[in-house]
């Protein structure tokens, strides 16, 4: 009986050994790619010696963190990682809900397509573009500098030299550059639901206002739920581009603009500190783990279809 | 009734200031391009310049050998890496949609895990440099990150099993076909959504990416047009920061350096309006977990 299922299941296998091959190259570039790094990170207790690589280098046991919190930039990075993420889902939330209900009302379908074509062009240039279209605007001889400041009578600024700005730069620069994609989602939804329930209350005589408050926005509220649980899973990371590209890498200004992407890239590749930049690159694959997980775990309990798992 | 109501009007004023906001910066990055050099030093960055030229694009074509160089490498990784990062995509995805293939649930938990866990740069670059040679190699602006994502790998997978009636499959293996036959005569001939949605993503993905050439590389002659601008506007930053230490003839003029980016955005730029369509498809497809 035993024999039997084994066979089975061997026919089984073997029936399906060709959809295997095809798998191979996707299963091995994610060993590749994504696994080996996972095991990777046991080099944060190593003492890293490029000659020895990783496995050869001598363990450091829990030194190198103990390096990176004695130091002010692991509460600095951590500080700008969290509230620029929290400030981020705040803005882009309530901008892009708002944004999908006014595109819901246009029904001319050249005008829609106007304005959210418009409203996409941001999300699909690079952040080196960006980076030129800040300058444009914040360089010493910059339209903001040039034009707009003298106008009001204001003195120039040395905008990537001062740390202050930055709290309100980043959040506008990432919500100009993600309100298209957010409102593009929020709109699919509103465009689903039933138009019976609108008319119903038109009849009863509600206001446009009564019905954007009373009916879209709780009609709303499970995809509002499910896009900021996950993006506060993804709370301890941040888009290296924004933080590096925009502020130009600046050094004068990293107390506002220093996260923990841009902190472990600066480790490695500028000031060859890998022991810290190894040490912060654990930290946030385990911390961003934990939220990640349970950030899931609560949008399965509110709308299992959009769960990761 | 036939008059606007006030909502209405105030949606529309919304709007399109929305929209304007959105579009401006880029109308000043083309007419700072136009503008005549001196008149942008002298008055800065301008929406209406006092003298117009066409100078930096002049002085592009003269010393275009760098650019065109890194144009080239652009659409090299582009299309090389697309066209790889599909077919894997693909390959993935179609048996991971058969509900009765032993090993489906490991590899389905395994692509998932990816998207909750990863080692972060400093592993992934050790491993890259020193066991598979990325460094200043031109496979790194394909290969770490970017050739498959699970995220579409997903995406691919639910199409499969969702818009690909089985009964097609079943007939077409009754008759004797082949798996990879199956997979390449029926199946993948009935997926031009996803297909499309993939094609512009990866591609997307792959035009802008600077990081792996800011990571990977530091010899110019391999850089993609985005480490091109990306490293000008670093001698920007240094020349703001150490201004006389190096002079300023070494380097392209800020008209030029504007004129660049506007060549390396423009062919997002026009083939956006036929791709719009598709791209709002493939967010909604993607929906909230993109």
């Amino acid at each position: 009986m035993a024999d039997g299922t084994t066979k089975t299941r061997k026919k089984q296998w073997w029936r399906y050994r060709w959809m295997y091959l095809m798998m191979l190259p996707g299963i091995i570039y994610l060993i590749i790619n994504n696994y080996i790094p996972m095991a990777g990170l046991i080099i944060a207790f190593k003492k890293i010696d490029f000659r020895k690589g990783i496995l050869q280098s001598p363990w450091n046991g829990l030194n190198n963190f103990k390096y990176l919190f004695a130091t002010k930039d692991a509460f600095i990075i951590t500080r700008n990682t969290i509230l620029y993420n929290l400030a981020f889902i705040v803005l882009i939330t309530v901008t892009s809900v708002a944004v999908a209900i006014m595109l819901a009302e246009i029904n001319n379908k050249l005008a829609l397509s106007l304005f959210q074509g418009s409203l996409l062009i941001p999300y699909i240039v690079s952040y080196v573009v960006v980076s030129y279209l800040g300058f444009a605007f914040m360089g010493s001889s910059g339209f903001l500098n040039k034009t707009v400041l003298p106008a009001l009578g204001l003195d120039p600024v040395n905008w990537y030299l001062e740390t202050g700005p930055w709290i309100f730069i980043l959040p506008l620069v990432n919500n100009w550059k993600n309100i298209g994609y957010a409102s593009v989602i929020y709109m699919a939804t509103i465009v689903g639901f039933d138009s019976s329930i609108y008319e119903a209350a038109s009849i009863d005589g509600a206001s446009y206002w009564q019905k954007v408050t009373r009916l879209t926005i709780p009609l709303l509220k499970p995809t509002i739920i499910t896009m900021v649980m996950l993006s506060i899973g993804r709370i301890f990371y941040s888009d290296f581009g924004l933080f590096y590209q925009v502020p130009q890498n600046s050094g004068a200004i990293l107390a506002t603009t220093n996260v923990i992407d841009t902190y472990v890239y600066r480790g490695l590749l500028e000031r060859s500190d890998v022991a810290m930049s190894s040490a912060a690159g654990f930290y946030q694959a385990i911390v961003g783990f934990i939220v990640v997980f349970a950030a899931n775990k609560l949008v399965q309990k509110i709308s299992p279809e959009d769960a990761l798992f | 009734m036939k008059k606007l109501k006030a909502y209405k009007v105030i949606i529309l004023i919304c709007l399109i200031l929305l929209s304007l906001a959105a579009v401006v910066p880029f109308i000043l990055l083309v007419i700072s391009s136009l503008t005549e050099e001196a008149t942008l030093m002298r008055n800065g960055y301008s929406f209406f310049p006092e003298v117009w030229s066409t100078a930096a694009y002049a002085y592009l074509f003269e010393h275009s050998s760098q650019i065109f160089r890194a144009y080239g490498i652009s659409i090299f990784v582009t299309v090389v890496g697309t066209a790889a990062g599909l077919l894997i995509t693909l390959l993935l995805a179609y048996p991971l949609a058969d509900p009765e293939m032993p090993g489906r649930k490991v590899i389905n938990f395994l692509l998932f895990f990816t998207m909750l866990f990863n080692g972060g740069l400093v592993p992934t670059y050790i491993m890259y440099t020193s066991y598979f040679g990325m460094k200043n190699n031109i496979l790194s602006l394909i290969i770490p990150n970017l050739l498959v994502k699970a995220f579409y790998v997903i995406l691919a997978r639910s199409y499969f099993q969702n818009s690909i009636p089985k009964e097609i499959m079943e007939s077409a293996r009754i008759d004797g076909a082949g798996e990879i036959r199956i997979f390449k005569d029926i199946v993948f001939p009935l997926s031009k959504p996803i297909v499309t949605t993939l094609l512009l993503f990866i591609g997307l993905g792959y035009w802008n990416d600077w990081n792996n050439g800011l990571v990977y590389l530091t010899d110019p002659k391999l850089y993609s047009i985005q480490n091109v601008l990306n490293d000008m506007i670093r001698s920007i930053q240094f020349l703001s920061t150490n201004s006389g230490v190096i002079s300023t003839t070494t380097l392209p003029s800020n008209g030029v350096r504007m004129a660049i980016a506007v060549v390396c955005t423009l062919p997002v730029l026009i083939a956006y309006p036929f791709l719009q369509k598709g791209f709002v498809k493939g967010i909604v497809m993607g929906g909230v977990k993109g």
